[in-house]
């Protein structure tokens, strides 16, 4: 038992910093470790992954309002859909087969690494020439965010706005459904369609992810698939990986923080695509 | 743009306030979740019989008032999913304040979302 706890809190602190410098919600870590490592039930692993999502959100959050990174009005807008989309996913769970989901999603993982990659070898730097969108305009949703890595303020606009609601939505279904943050599509939502700078998206799409799993997390904790035993213990170790993590990510040059991205978005992907083939390893 | 500079100003005052509420709702479901885990592990019982778990908020209260460990435990993983739920709630506060009513009613949306995923929860 003690084993079990020690073990759950280092998973924890490794997923947590993990998810807090990439911007995910550190379910996408965790299911793998409890399930393929520790044979644990999928359903029980998505329970204590839920619970991770919001520790993982909430710990870092903490640091990025402080340090003004955040776009609270972009979040809040956002959250419109992925809050919708996690209702949704939660009631489709058990009607729909959740392989489509996995090649899908797989499939815009897969892309989203591609052109992550694609963006570096152009040697693109954060901020990107964005045409003054009206819609963004009228929802006040352009920003200015403090870079500590290049000490000073960057102002920056956001557009595309319908393709970025759209895919939250198909985000917060991922989440309702399967139980993560699917943080890796809030970045990309923010990032490659809405072309906002790396630091603010991944900051203001681990505050979304707290809020959207909230809305899931609730019919698992009341379902009974959240074992306290488990879910405890990782949990406190993601608060405390999470702070540390959100230190580190504050730091680092956004081009580092992409190199590091791009292999685990990609392994990501491929993985769902697999699950979703039916391919076992 | 001469109003930016204001706008730049009350978005910090409102993201220290909503800051500095989730930090003492993080830290006080941390505190319980860490005193149900430590009770947990040093009586080594979980204050069920079996691999039991409190799912009712009235068991969940009961087993707390009792000193249950998993009632302990539940009741801080609960407050820990509730505090995202409360930052949607101080952010309509904080954007009244700063007469963004388009941003009040956006924020107010979300909540009313999240309360019927929260009713689904228990019903379901």
């Amino acid at each position: 038992m003690i084993h079990t706890a020690i073990i759950m809190l280092a998973v924890g602190i490794f997923a947590g910093i993990a998810g807090a410098i990439l911007g995910i919600g550190g379910g996408m870590i965790i299911t793998p470790i409890l399930t393929l490592g520790m044979g644990l039930d999928i359903k029980y692993a998505i329970g204590a992954s839920i619970i991770a999502v919001i520790a993982t959100s909430s710990g870092s959050t903490i640091a990025y309002l402080r340090d003004n990174v955040l776009n609270l009005r972009v979040a809040m807008f956002l959250e419109i859909a992925t809050t919708i989309g996690a209702i949704v996913g939660a009631l489709l769970t058990g009607v729909l087969d959740p392989k489509y989901l996995y090649l899908l999603f797989g499939c815009l993982l897969v892309f989203s690494g591609w052109n992550m990659y694609r963006k570096l070898r152009r040697g693109q730097e954060v901020l990107q020439r964005v045409e003054p969108d009206k819609i963004a305009a009228k929802l006040k949703l352009n920003g200015t965010y403090f870079d500590k890595a290049e000490m000073k303020d960057v102002d920056y606009q956001v557009e595309n706005v319908p393709a970025g609601f759209s895919v939250m939505f198909g985000a917060g279904v991922a989440s309702g459904l399967l139980g993560i943050g699917s943080g890796a599509f809030k970045v990309m939502a923010l990032d490659t369609f809405m072309k906002m700078p790396l630091k603010p998206s991944s900051s203001t799409s681990n505050l979304m992810m707290g809020v959207t799993a909230a809305a899931s997390a609730t019919v698992y904790f009341f379902n009974g698939a959240i074992l306290p035993g488990i879910a405890v213990p990782m949990a406190l170790g993601i608060l405390v990986g999470a702070v540390i993590g959100s230190r580190i990510m504050q730091v680092l040059p956004a081009r580092w923080i992409r190199i590091a991205f791009i292999p685990i978005i990609l392994y990501i992907g491929f993985e769902m695509l697999f699950k979703g083939l039916g391919v076992h390893f | 743009m001469a109003e930016k500079p204001t706008t730049a100003r009350e978005m910090a005052q409102v993201e220290t306030i909503i800051g500095r509420i989730l930090q003492v709702g993080v830290i006080f479901s941390a505190i319980v979740m860490l005193i149900g885990l430590a009770l947990f592990l040093i009586t080594g019982y979980s204050g069920y019989a079996g691999d039991f778990v409190p799912r009712q908020m009235g068991m969940i209260l009961a087993g707390t008032w009792q000193l249950k460990p998993y009632a302990i435990m539940m009741l801080g993983v609960y407050c820990l999913i509730l505090t995202p739920v409360l930052r949607v709630v101080v952010s309509i506060y904080a954007f009244y304040k700063e007469k963004d009513h388009l941003y009040v009613a956006i924020t107010t949306l979300v909540l009313i979302i999240l309360l019927i995923a929260l009713v689904i929860g228990v019903k379901g």
